[in-house]
């Protein structure tokens, strides 16, 4: 079932909660329209700060208002706010312990014809390469919504990232979800595929093809990339064939590198694949066109596994 | 504290400074020395940040953003009883948290600065935070005249002025040299009072190593309602000692053992000069 898009499901959670709590501050960068937050402009005036297209002095604002005790989500593209304002994230906020919650709203290829500039393919590496900065990558409307829930009172330094597309429901609802903790959507015994954000629902896609022809995968939800859950991935492959791993993503430092990290370090050697983009001038086209085309259709990523456990 | 307390504090605190780096091998000389005074009015006079305050929101704010002259801003918190002359005498050793920038490891250090242009967008974030809650505390921060080439701080600039931001104040150390050189040759900023006054901030210029002229500056903000305070300091680099004072060479360099006793007759000599007036 299509649901809404995460960042419509983002704005609406976020302006529920600080309806309830004028400590919630929200700050943009000439992003509140891009970042659906046009609504909480209108009804929560006093808790908007418009900084301008200014990303550097956005998260170091954040960082003030996050020290004289308000409660603050630092709204902007994440293409924008993880690279030119990385030295602001690095000291301001992760290395002056400022628990502050970044939102990279249009992450990975979302602003499709754009391009390379607008891309943020790198987010998720050169944050995982920061102290004392956890990030999270939702991928459906339930995790969105329980992910900005944890976040107003999270005492840590947090980044977020999502697309615009509307998502597939993934979940039941049963689920508990945790920051730090992955969750399991699918049970199998053949592989075990692992992947975050908005490419988890070509996974599962690509699982239900799989199971058409008597392939059975696990599905992990990895959405916490950092604390990263060795253990719900430790745990799902003592049987399995085989591993791939898929992100909307640059391959190099992003989700896949980290499972290949924790698996070669245990000594774990499994037939292993890494879906993302290459280290490539980038193709252009819709979200969907670049992300079919870097292997990562739900008949793409079926046919990989298959030809991984014959 | 008046003029002559204030002003014999300087020259204990010029001591201090070269004292640490002198043991610690290491440290931001001349430009810890030209913003000492700077330090001294608004610690003694102005902020009432005290080790018993510290911790709460509720109470000015200060950020130093010319985070390198952290030996200045050690001497002061030092003195105000925040750590112990033991504690800050580590400066340098491995594992100290006494390191060659601010962190908040260090007890009254309120953010971590280091890399310029960073601490004003802090500041104004603050600033904001206080108005949103109707408090009339103030955020004071001290940048660099080197550090204004970073673009950042003329974002954070628009952003004050947008907020109108009258409990920011905002002090530049005007020493007019960076480590290359001449802040006019290496990049020049000015005519800077005009800059600022085309920011529409409501800007002083004030003779910074004048504890005087700057008490009198401190004690009078805002200087216009809903304007956000801007204070040239014209500083001396290296300011007391006067084998230091406007040489480039002082930025980073730690004075061997003949220039340490040379430096610290010359305080002698000023403070007894003070002690006679």
């Amino acid at each position: 079932m299509i649901e809404r898009a995460n960042l419509e499901v983002f704005a609406e959670t976020l302006l529920e909660l600080a309806k309830k709590d004028k400590n919630i501050i929200v700050v943009t960068s000439d992003s509140r329209g891009s970042g659906k937050l046009t609504r909480f402009g209108m009804e929560l005036p006093q808790q908007i700060i418009e900084v301008g297209i200014a990303e550097q002095n956005l998260v170091g604002i954040c960082a003030g208002l996050s020290a004289v005790g308000k409660k603050v989500f630092g709204v902007s593209p994440s293409s924008f706010l993880t690279a030119r304002s990385l030295e602001q994230i690095k000291n301001d906020i992760a290395y002056s312990d400022h628990p502050v919650t970044l939102v990279g709203i249009s992450a990975g290829v979302s602003y499709g014809q754009l391009g390379s500039t607008h891309h943020s393919i790198h987010d998720i590496a050169v944050l995982r390469a920061i102290n004392n900065i956890d990030i999270v990558v939702p991928a459906d409307n339930y995790e969105t919504k329980e992910v900005i829930k944890s976040a107003v009172n999270y005492q840590r330094p947090l980044f977020i990232r999502f697309g615009k597309k509307p998502m597939m429901k993934l979940h039941d609802g049963n689920h508990n979800f945790k920051i730090g903790n992955g969750i399991k959507i699918k049970n199998g015994n053949d592989l075990v595929i692992v992947s975050t954000g908005e490419t988890v629902q070509r996974a599962f896609k690509a699982c239900e093809l799989l199971e058409k022809i008597n392939i059975s995968c696990s599905l992990i939800s990895m959405h916490t990339i950092k604390p990263f859950d060795e253990n719900i991935l430790l745990n799902s492959i003592s049987k399995v064939k085989g591993i791939i791993t898929i992100e909307e993503h640059s391959v190099s430092g992003g989700l896949g590198e980290k499972c290949a990290s924790i698996l070669s370090q245990k000594n774990i050697n499994l037939p292993f694949k890494i879906l993302g983009f290459p280290d490539e001038y980038m193709m252009n086209g819709s979200q969907k066109d670049v992300l079919d085309y870097y292997n990562m259709s739900d008949e793409k990523i079926a046919k990989i596994a298959q030809n991984m456990i014959k | 504290m008046n003029t002559k307390d204030l002003e014999l504090k300087s020259i204990d605190y010029r001591k201090t400074i070269l004292e640490i780096i002198f043991n610690g091998g290491a440290g931001h000389t001349a430009g810890s020395l030209s913003c000492i005074d700077i330090l001294n009015v608004l610690y003694n006079n102005i902020l009432d940040i005290n080790p018993r305050n510290f911790n709460n929101y509720d109470r000015n704010h200060f950020i130093q953003s010319k985070g390198h002259s952290v030996e200045a801003l050690y001497t002061v918190l030092c003195d105000l009883g925040f750590f112990s002359k033991d504690d800050l005498s580590t400066l340098n050793k491995f594992d100290s948290h006494f390191i060659g920038h601010p962190t908040k490891k260090i007890p009254g250090i309120e953010h971590n600065t280091g890399a310029l242009g960073h601490g004003l967008s802090v500041a104004v974030g603050m600033a904001i935070g206080f108005k949103l809650d109707k408090q009339n505390h103030k955020v004071y921060t001290l940048l660099g005249d080197g550090e204004l080439s970073e673009g950042s701080i003329w974002e954070a600039l628009l952003s004050a002025n947008k907020y109108s931001l009258d409990n920011l104040v905002v002090i530049i150390d005007r020493n007019q040299l960076q480590i290359t050189g001449k802040t006019e040759d290496v990049n020049p900023i000015e005519p800077l009072k005009e800059k600022f006054n085309a920011f529409n901030l409501s800007t002083k210029e004030v003779d910074g190593n004048s504890v005087k002229e700057l008490n009198n500056i401190l004690a009078n903000t805002p200087f216009e309602k809903n304007k956000v305070n801007l204070i040239i300091a014209n500083t001396t680099k290296g300011k007391g000692i006067s084998f230091m004072e406007n040489e480039v060479m002082w930025h980073h360099k730690v004075p061997s053992n003949e220039q340490f006793i040379l430096a610290k007759k010359e305080l002698e000599e000023l403070k007894m000069n003070i002690e006679n007036d």
